[in-house]
């Protein structure tokens, strides 16, 4: 018993070691977004803003048209999340509630997209944006992403689960798919579109690559790409870059401390981080 | 998966026709969507990334003379390419073996339930969400040698002199694969928690009867159970390593000399900057395998995992 208390009291140590070192990152860019310029750039660092100067962050909107950018990230990432759900749901109620010729080798034709990285295929999805006239919009920046194999293999297994005696009911019941589909599937799924939305919000959210591929003009930056301009601004004030950094990160972060369930079983189920 | 779904009874033979047809019809509006994306972004831009990979193209990426093999040929002998191979294996070593032997001392130590477990965990899990631009620039600074903090620790506790992190071909590839590390740390501790808690309680209960160390315990009963999950978090580390651009792109630009030019790095200054489409898209099409490679081996472990249990 003794010796369990004593490996007890070693874990927390451990513990708090490892989350102090894991989460020093974030905490670190905290800090200096709450210094004042001349503060951070003495050397040795200092660690504690002293005072705490919150303008660092009305001078990096202003540095920078973050505002926007900010913007820009909130609706690509909601269109593609719409997009997404709409798509796999659509996929998945055929997986599962009809009965079609070759409705097995389709699933692993869908499947098949899962091992194309978007690294591969970024040169010629640049090219057909670049041909559709997409380059610099929201449609450049979304519609490639509007459906995802993942998204439609998480509602299959799900709606799998479902008893499939609720189907036979509603046909009795005189309801076509589309009439299920809407009144019976869509309710009982909630939890698990909204593990979707999650998970598929913060792939959007962070997605970096093609965003800085086909985006040029400052009213269609994301925030991801958008935070370079505030390296460039000045290459001492590094408490406005780290603003920056840290207002990029509040929306996911809040998902994170109010959606963990979601973003965990998105992460474990999807494996695969953009 | 048998459910009440996949049972097809066949219908009668004159009638099947018309009846497929109407199958086919009911389900076309449900899987036209998914099926249209598809085929213009992953199945037709797979095709087209070989297809130009065999031409020499114009500047706007425009196939205009079939050159066959030639410029895998060229890729295969060319010093810089063999360079950003190489310097992408080391990346790739330097952050998965690492990687994932961190989050598995993460895992080990969150796998007990005790109290203020989840302020501990989701600590612990806050790397995945952050993004690989908001990393990188809190690594520009904690690289810098004129601002960094870690510097100013690494000389006052371990006596070593201030460190120009982002201009020595090593410490350039050090700083981008810590970065990387600690941006898939949340993830891989996530899957590897998740293997833990499923190790059957029974075989603790047994090894406890027969008075088995902790050591032991984790040795003979712990690893070999979560054995599938820790290969997957392998492949899906090493494949993840071979997809990085954003830190290169932020923190180095491949530099110094090359030294970070990881594929994907190398693919978009070939393509965008030096308009050579042909060779950029050779270069995806190496990349693509490598990832194929990976991918089929994870399946093909995970399958025999299924067959044995």
């Amino acid at each position: 018993m003794k010796e369990n208390r004593v490996w007890l009291v070693i874990r927390y140590i451990l513990l708090i070691i490892a989350s102090l070192v894991v989460c020093f990152p974030i905490l670190y860019s905290l800090l200096i977004s709450l210094e004042t310029s001349e503060h951070v750039s003495t050397y040795p660092p200092q660690l504690w803003p002293h005072p705490f100067h919150f303008a660092s962050y009305a001078e990096a909107l202003q540095a920078a048209p973050l505002g926007r950018f900010l913007l820009n990230s909130f609706i690509m990432s909601a269109i593609i999340v719409c997009g997404q759900i709409v798509t796999s749901l659509l996929a998945a109620y055929a997986f599962v509630y009809l009965r079609f010729r070759g409705r097995g080798v389709l699933f692993l034709v869908f499947l098949a997209t899962m091992m194309i990285p978007t690294e591969v295929t970024m040169i010629p999805n640049y090219m057909t944006i670049r041909s559709l006239g997409w380059l610099d919009s929201f449609a450049g920046l979304t519609v490639p992403f509007l459906a995802n194999a993942f998204g439609i293999f998480l509602l299959r297994q799900y709606l799998l689960q479902l008893p499939y005696e609720l189907f036979e009911a509603a046909k009795m019941d005189g309801a076509g798919h589309w009439r299920f589909l809407i009144s019976v599937v869509v309710p009982l799924s909630r939890p698990i579109l909204a593990t979707l939305a999650v998970y598929v919000f913060l792939q959007s959210w962070n997605m970096y690559l093609w965003p800085l591929l086909t985006t040029n003009s400052t009213s269609m930056r994301t925030v991801q790409v958008g935070l370079g301009m505030l390296q460039n601004q000045d290459a001492l004030s590094w408490n406005l870059t780290m603003a920056g950094v840290v207002i990029i990160s509040l929306p996911t972060l809040i998902l994170l401390f109010f959606a963990q369930k979601h973003l965990v079983k998105g992460l474990t189920a999807g494996a695969v981080k953009g | 998966m048998q459910t009440a779904a996949t049972k097809t009874t066949m219908p009668v033979p004159p009638r099947r026709h018309m009846k497929e047809m109407v199958a086919f019809l009911q389900a076309s509006p449900f899987l036209l969507p998914a099926l249209l994306l598809f085929t213009v972004f992953f199945f037709y831009p797979i095709v087209k990334v070989v297809y130009l990979s065999l031409y020499l193209t114009n500047s706007k990426g425009v196939a205009k003379h079939f050159v066959g093999m030639q410029q895998y040929v060229e890729l295969f002998t060319s010093p810089d390419f063999i360079q950003s191979l190489r310097v992408t294996l080391e990346f790739v070593l330097l952050t998965v073996i690492p990687g994932v032997f961190i989050a598995l001392l993460l895992a080990l130590l969150l796998e007990k339930q005790i109290r203020g477990l989840s302020v501990f965990q989701t600590i612990l899990f806050s790397p995945i969400s952050m993004s690989v631009a908001a990393v990188s620039t809190i690594g520009l600074m904690a690289f810098n040698p004129s601002v960094s903090l870690l510097n100013w620790i690494l000389s006052n506790l371990f006596g070593i002199p201030n460190i120009n992190w982002l201009n020595g071909p090593w410490t350039a590839l050090l700083a981008i694969s810590i970065v990387t590390i600690w941006m898939n740390l949340g993830f891989s501790t996530i899957v590897l928690l998740g293997a833990l808690r499923n190790v059957s309680q029974e075989l603790y209960d047994s090894a406890r009867v027969d008075g088995v160390n902790a050591l032991q315990r984790l040795y003979y009963i712990t690893l070999p159970s979560i054995s599938p999950t820790l290969f997957f978090v392998f492949v899906v580390s090493m494949i993840g390593s071979f997809q990085t651009f954003g830190q290169v792109n932020i923190l180095t630009q491949g530099g110094p000399a090359g030294s970070t030019n990881l594929v994907v790095y190398s693919i978009y200054r070939n393509a965008f900057f030096n308009f050579q489409y042909g060779l950029a898209s050779a270069q995806a099409v190496v990349l693509f395998l490598i990832v194929l490679v990976l991918t089929l081996l994870q399946f093909l472990v995970v399958e025999r995992r299924v067959h044995y249990s």
